[in-house]
């Protein structure tokens, strides 16, 4: 009988291949059909997908949309989960993590389904169809409300009063204690909370379709009708690649690139 | 007293907000009426077409086997690599992380048309492998993710008193090592699961074209405009909300108390 010397760095092998053939050569292939372009059944390298994109208004006018109701939704999201956050995370109630439940439990309900019950309560009162931008923002904040308020908890959970009641004594009113300790020390929270709820609401378009009436094209919309609709890969790969771009600027913006999207998941909690 | 009141309003507020559209619709569950918002009388009709709908039954069926499936794979490939990366070395470790962070970081749908551009390079677009694997790529760094920390947090030195002490490699790991990150590879699973029901964009770009999960067969439902026309839809949502509530909460409730500090971490 052959012997397997077994060693625990070689469990490392299929999943740094699993890597490579599902997450990196796929990227790579992105990069590939975003620079290339097909003539008469060819491929062959071209700019022109670059070159359409900022020369198209159409486009152009996406982004700028799709960009207008991503920071619209993130800040209505900041604005409503900071102070519940607070309340929950300040309260002196025992059961504060059960309190907690509540407000994140949809992060593990099937969105497409909450999605679809919203159009049902939006369509009851009338408003389906009225404003197809006003719905997709009330769409983005109903979908990824709990994706902002968990970070924020989490971080002011884990304050520490002594910091609050030093700058107390020291003469520090109430607003003055929230603006110069409270708010700085949440700060990351703030910034996982907005990574987490930004870039969806730039690209998840079942939301933006269901409660925008299919009116309402988002960067991820574009992305998905030049793979479906028009047959276009090469134009969907640039999209994607400038996608991308954005994403790495936010990322580098806000020097996030730890493991704290696991833990935004709510991973903890199970 | 004014504060508190605020506070308890503005609790109150969002959770109508969330529960709203959830409660709808299980009420609405409960009369045959064709639209929301005509009480037809109380009844049980529309579970009873839910549960003759063959269609609806099957599409339930696929979902679960899905992340079942896709949850057990990634548990196992990612607990191994999360085993693997932390005994190598950091030039081994450093850029298998980094390639773990992409499907996290990225944007779904780019997940999505990346895999639909190597599968129909290869042939095997929309078939059942690729399904597969693109759940996977959406669970696996995540059971990494969950694993890693606990590998972190082991006492390293059990594993060389096992070896030591006479076990095999093989027995260290799954008698020493596994049951003491055991934790995290539970959580990974549980996070997969989630993952893998709640997909729709990198579902609709893999599956096989007569394949349907909930969440495409729903949001194409609606596309069609026959979401109204098929009331029975109302009741299977109605039975999810209910079904998974429940399941969060009994998890939660239960788990409470050991998980607690781990939680306020």
């Amino acid at each position: 009988m052959v012997k397997i010397h077994f060693s625990r760095k070689q469990l490392c092998i299929p999943y740094g291949l699993f890597l490579a053939l599902f997450v990196v050569i796929p990227m790579l292939l992105i990069l590939f059909y975003a620079f290339t372009e097909t003539v008469d059944g060819t491929i062959r390298f071209s700019f022109a997908n670059f070159l359409n994109f900022f020369t198209s208004t159409a486009k152009l006018s996406t982004l700028l949309m799709s960009f207008t109701i991503a920071i619209i939704s993130t800040a209505i999201c900041l604005l409503i989960a900071y102070p519940l956050a607070y309340i929950l995370a300040r309260s002196k109630f025992k059961k504060k993590n059960v309190l907690l439940m509540l407000f994140i439990m949809p992060m593990w309900i099937n969105f497409v389904l909450r999605i679809t019950a919203l159009r049902e309560l939006l369509d009851l009162i009338g408003l389906l169809g009225t404003d197809n931008y006003l719905n997709t923002i009330i769409g983005m904040v109903y979908d990824f409300l709990p994706f902002m308020i968990l970070p924020l908890y989490t971080t002011l959970e884990k304050l520490d009063n002594s910091y609050l009641e030093a700058a107390a004594d020291l003469g520090g009113n109430k607003f003055t204690v929230f603006t110069r300790v409270t708010f700085p020390l949440s700060m990351p929270g703030v910034i996982s909370g907005i990574t987490m709820v930004f870039m969806p609401s730039m690209t998840n378009y079942v939301v933006s379709d269901t409660l925008g009436n299919f009116n309402i094209t988002i960067l991820g919309k574009l992305i998905d009708q030049y793979f479906t609709t028009y047959d276009n890969w090469h134009m969907g790969s640039m999209i994607s690649i400038i996608l991308l771009v954005i994403i790495f600027l936010t990322m580098l913006l806000t020097g996030r690139f730890k493991d704290e999207n696991r833990d935004a998941r709510g991973a903890n909690l199970w | 007293m004014v504060k508190k009141i605020l506070s308890i309003t503005l609790c109150v507020l969002i959770l109508v907000f969330i529960y709203a559209p959830i409660l709808l619709l299980v009420v609405y569950s409960f009369t045959p009426s064709n639209v929301i918002g005509r009480w037809e009388g109380f009844s049980l009709a529309l579970y009873g077409q839910l549960f003759r709908n063959t269609e609806i039954m099957q599409i339930l069926f696929n979902t679960i086997w899905l992340a079942l499936a896709a949850a057990a794979l990634s548990t196992v490939l990612g607990t191994a690599g999360a085993i693997g990366i932390f005994y190598s070395r950091r030039k081994v470790a450093k850029p298998l992380q980094a390639a773990s962070q992409i499907p996290v970081i990225n944007a779904e749908i780019v997940t999505a048309i990346s895999l639909a551009l190597l599968f129909s390079a290869v042939l095997l677009y929309r078939t059942y492998f690729s399904l597969i694997i693109g759940h996977m790529v959406l669970c696996t760094p995540f059971v990494v993710l969950s694993v890693l920390p606990k590998l972190k947090q082991m006492d390293s030195n059990t594993y060389e008193a096992a070896l030591d002490l006479g076990a095999s490699p093989a027995q260290a790991l799954f008698k020493v090592v596994v049951p003491q990150i055991f934790s995290g590879i539970l959580s990974g699973f549980m996070l997969s699961i989630t993952l893998s029901l709640d997909d729709y964009i990198v579902t609709a770009f893999t599956k096989p074209p007569m394949f349907d999960t909930i969440s495409t067969y729903v949001y194409n439902a609606v596309k069609n405009g026959t979401n109204s026309s098929t009331p029975a839809l109302r009741a299977l949502s109605a039975l999810i909300f209910v079904v998974m509530i429940a399941i969060i909460l009994i998890i939660n409730l239960r788990a409470r108390k050991p998980a607690a500090k781990e939680t306020s971490k």
